[in-house]
């Protein structure tokens, strides 16, 4: 019987072995897929999230343009539901690797009350989060977003190009998908058309915290257990950060040693009961628990095929 | 032994590829608990049993819709001894292309057949597409076996079929049903007579030695990084080979050779780097270099031409034809290109290919990234074609019937340029390249 790879410490190519071992494989191919980018358009920029994977792709860019600077910036659309922890590490980060960061809000539909208790998630990610992208993106006149989606996330993301066209609206339409060969990259747009770039298309989550570990690259510390205050709904814990959570029937408000496996906004995110307070804990727990980490996140589920649906829109 | 290794499938419709892969992930528990919950769900109706294991595969809804595969769909999973890529490839005519996309990056193909149906034509067909891009090691996956009472004859007669399609490629052959299991983890009981390992055995301790750093050292050149005035570094991959502090390199296409001063990258300066490593590299004299140029080996260098044969695969609806100006991609340079005739969708053929200035490349057998080239559509942008680099212009002029004249190759490529800007810029390149 096969089991996941025991990988809590990965063998790392530090002498010179001539086998690149596979974290060093993906890093190599992440960065050419980077520069890639710089070369072939005019206005990048690195659509930052501040979860696991963009602090992954943070690192792989200062790797790719080294002894040179970012020569991007990044891009935090922020719902202002966003965990509280997230901001104060956003705006640390931003300054510690010495890169622009430019934050965008959409910020009317925040003054029309827009959460997701009021309009319902779906309504309230088009809103916050794919609209306010696709206002981003144009106000910025930005012809290439860098985004640290994986394949292996979901089953739509997994038939994701690494250079992904969108067309004058920002929609994805996957049957005009254009054939990927080798690391030949198509960068030729026509006009209107823009491209959402997955450098860590080939990552699994295991390999983004086995590098974390071996980079110790600096990570929210909501990812890592310890005591919170939750609402227990069902099998759901929710950090109750943001005023308009309702407590219903049957909540139940309790403090738990817990973790959040993916970050999002506080509302549509749930945390796991968890004890790893570490990066190999972290990465013990994933090779024990077999949920993918999406299952957190409720606006997967909210419809039948909900991320093709979403990403069909301009959703990332 | 590697720890990656990458695999593309390939089989025809309804052999049962998409079972066999969520068998595989499903077995080899790469396939989380909610996914089997809502596959179970999805499930009812669809009469393959508790479990479709095509649907953790089928990721777009009008696949899920159709029943049927429509684009590659990449898996990743690993077991104790290694990590796989896995790229799900359709079985059907006219996707033939993400055949090609899928095997264009494999160490390994792995080809399905229905036992209860036997070699059919798109077998063959998937088999040749692997092999012209590239690919040496094979399993042939036969599957079904429980249609046809796991038959050992069936299976003889099968394998033996293919091992004449593949010629010397390296191939096992396993009688299995994705369906019920057998010889996808460990051996089954069905097959008694069956001595080989099952599939995941087999794919975890293959060795497939693509042994990049074994070929000459080659780097095209990326972007050229001048972060301040003192440092003029050029970064890259490096495609194959091996490079070290004080090596004797040479740019292409200008000739001009340099020592290696320093291989630079954010962990620190090394002293050797290897395939295929993204680093910087700084040379001890000023020599003029920019992207799309190429740093090799002054040993073996590679071959710089205007003009070659190559094998084109065609994946647009768009024929392709002569006197049509594209943009061809080769590493990181981008040149206009023509082809000397006629490809349909899904044909795969041999043509030469002038391109308007000189690209530096090996041919393809030898060199799967220096070989290899796509050809794009300047008026829709689409990849149109994949190109295997065969052989040099030169060598085989023995078809005088497709000269491009100077004057229309001008016309072709202010025609084919999507602004007068372009048109200028492409023609300008173009004439300087006949004068000089």
């Amino acid at each position: 019987m096969a089991t996941v790879l025991d990988t809590t410490h990965v063998p790392v190519t530090a002498a010179p072995a001539l086998r690149l071992d596979h974290l060093r494989t993906l890093e190599a191919e992440s960065i050419h897929i980077l520069r890639e980018v710089v070369a072939e358009f005019e206005r990048p920029v690195m659509l930052y999230s501040v979860g696991k994977d963009s602090s992954v792709m943070l690192r792989l860019a200062q790797k790719a343009f080294f002894p040179g600077p970012i020569p991007f910036p990044l891009l935090h659309v922020d719902t202002t539901y966003k965990f509280r922890e997230m901001i104060a590490f956003r705006d640390d980060m931003a300054r510690s690797v010495g890169a622009r960061l430019i934050v965008h809000t959409n910020q009317d539909a925040i003054a029309d009350g827009t959460q997701p208790f009021a309009v319902g998630t779906q309504r309230c990610c088009g809103l916050l989060k794919t609209k306010a992208l696709l206002d981003a993106l144009q106000a910025g006149n930005f012809d290439a977003a860098l985004g640290g989606a994986r394949r292996d996330e979901e089953r739509s993301r997994a038939k994701e190009r690494v250079f992904s066209i969108r067309d004058a609206s920002g929609q994805w339409d996957p049957k005009r998908q254009r054939p990927e060969l080798w690391h030949l990259l198509n960068a030729r747009l026509r006009p209107g058309e823009s491209i959402r770039v997955f450098p860590l298309s080939n990552w699994t989550e295991i390999d983004i915290w086995q590098y974390i570990h071996v980079e110790q690259i600096p990570i929210v510390p909501l990812y890592l257990a310890k005591e919170r205050e939750v609402i227990v709904r069902g099998s759901s814990l929710i950090v109750p950060e943001q005023s308009f959570v309702p407590v219903l029937p049957g909540d139940k408000v309790e403090t738990l040693r817990c973790r959040m496996r993916s970050l999002g906004c506080s509302p549509c995110t749930g945390a796991i009961r968890s004890d790893a307070d570490t990066v190999p804990k972290i990465i013990e727990e994933l090779i024990a628990v077999r949920q993918s980490e999406r299952q957190l996140r409720i606006i997967d589920h909210d419809q039948d095929a909900s991320m093709e649906m979403k990403k069909r829109e301009g959703y990332f | 032994m590697s720890g990656l290794l990458r695999i593309c499938t390939a089989g025809s419709v309804d052999d049962g590829k998409s079972t066999l892969i969520g068998r595989m992930l499903h077995d080899a528990q790469a396939v989380y608990e909610d996914q089997v919950t809502s596959v179970r769900a999805a499930s009812k109706n669809r009469g393959a049993g508790p479990i479709d294991f095509s649907l953790f595969t089928d990721g777009l809804k009008a696949e899920r819709e159709q029943g049927i595969t429509i684009d590659v769909a990449y898996r990743y999973f690993a077991t104790a001894k290694r990590k796989f890529i896995l790229a799900d490839t359709p079985g059907h005519e006219q996707y033939t292309r993400n055949m090609a996309t899928g095997a264009s990056t494999a160490d390994l193909a792995i080809l399905l057949v229905d036992a209860s149906q036997g070699v059919k034509p798109q077998s063959r067909r998937h088999a040749r597409i692997a092999q012209l891009l590239g690919i040496t090691d094979f399993v042939v996956a036969i599957n079904k076996m429980d249609l046809v009472a796991f038959n050992r004859d069936v299976y003889e007669r099968i394998r033996d079929e293919f091992l004449d399609i593949l010629g010397g490629a390296r191939c096992h052959a396993i009688p299995l049903s994705a369906l019920q299991g057998d010889n996808v983890m460990g051996p089954s009981p069905n097959t008694p007579w069956f001595e080989g390992p099952g599939l995941l055995e087999h794919l975890e301790t293959v060795d497939v030695a693509h042994d990049l750093t074994a070929q000459p050292f080659r780097f095209p050149v990326q972007l050229v990084m001048r972060p301040d005035h003192q440092f003029r570094g050029y970064a890259g991959q490096i495609v194959t080979g091996i490079v070290r502090v004080g090596d004797l390199v040479t740019a292409w296409p200008s000739g001009r050779s340099a020592h290696v001063k320093r291989i630079v990258t954010h962990d620190g300066d090394l002293d050797m780097a290897f395939a295929p490593m993204s680093v910087a590299i700084t040379l001890d004299e000023e020599i003029d270099i920019s992207r799309g140029d190429q740093l090799s080996g002054a040993s073996s260098p590679p071959h710089v031409g205007n003009r070659f044969q190559a094998e084109i695969v065609w994946m647009d609806e768009r024929p392709a034809q002569p006197g049509r100006v594209y943009l061809l991609k080769h590493t990181t340079r981008t040149v206009a290109a023509e082809v000397d005739r006629t490809l349909a969708l899904n044909q795969i053929g041999t043509a030469t290919v002038a391109v308007t200035h000189p690209l530096v490349f090996d041919r393809y057998e030898n060199n799967r990234a220096t070989g290899s080239f796509v050809l794009i559509d300047p008026a829709t942008c689409f990849t149109a074609g994949a190109g295997m680099i065969a052989g040099l212009g030169e060598s085989d002029r023995t078809q005088p019937n497709s000269p491009i004249s100077a004057a229309a190759r001008l016309a072709h490529l202010a025609r084919g340029a999507s602004s007068d800007a372009e048109a200028i810029e492409a023609v300008e390149r173009a004439l300087e390249e006949m004068l000089t």
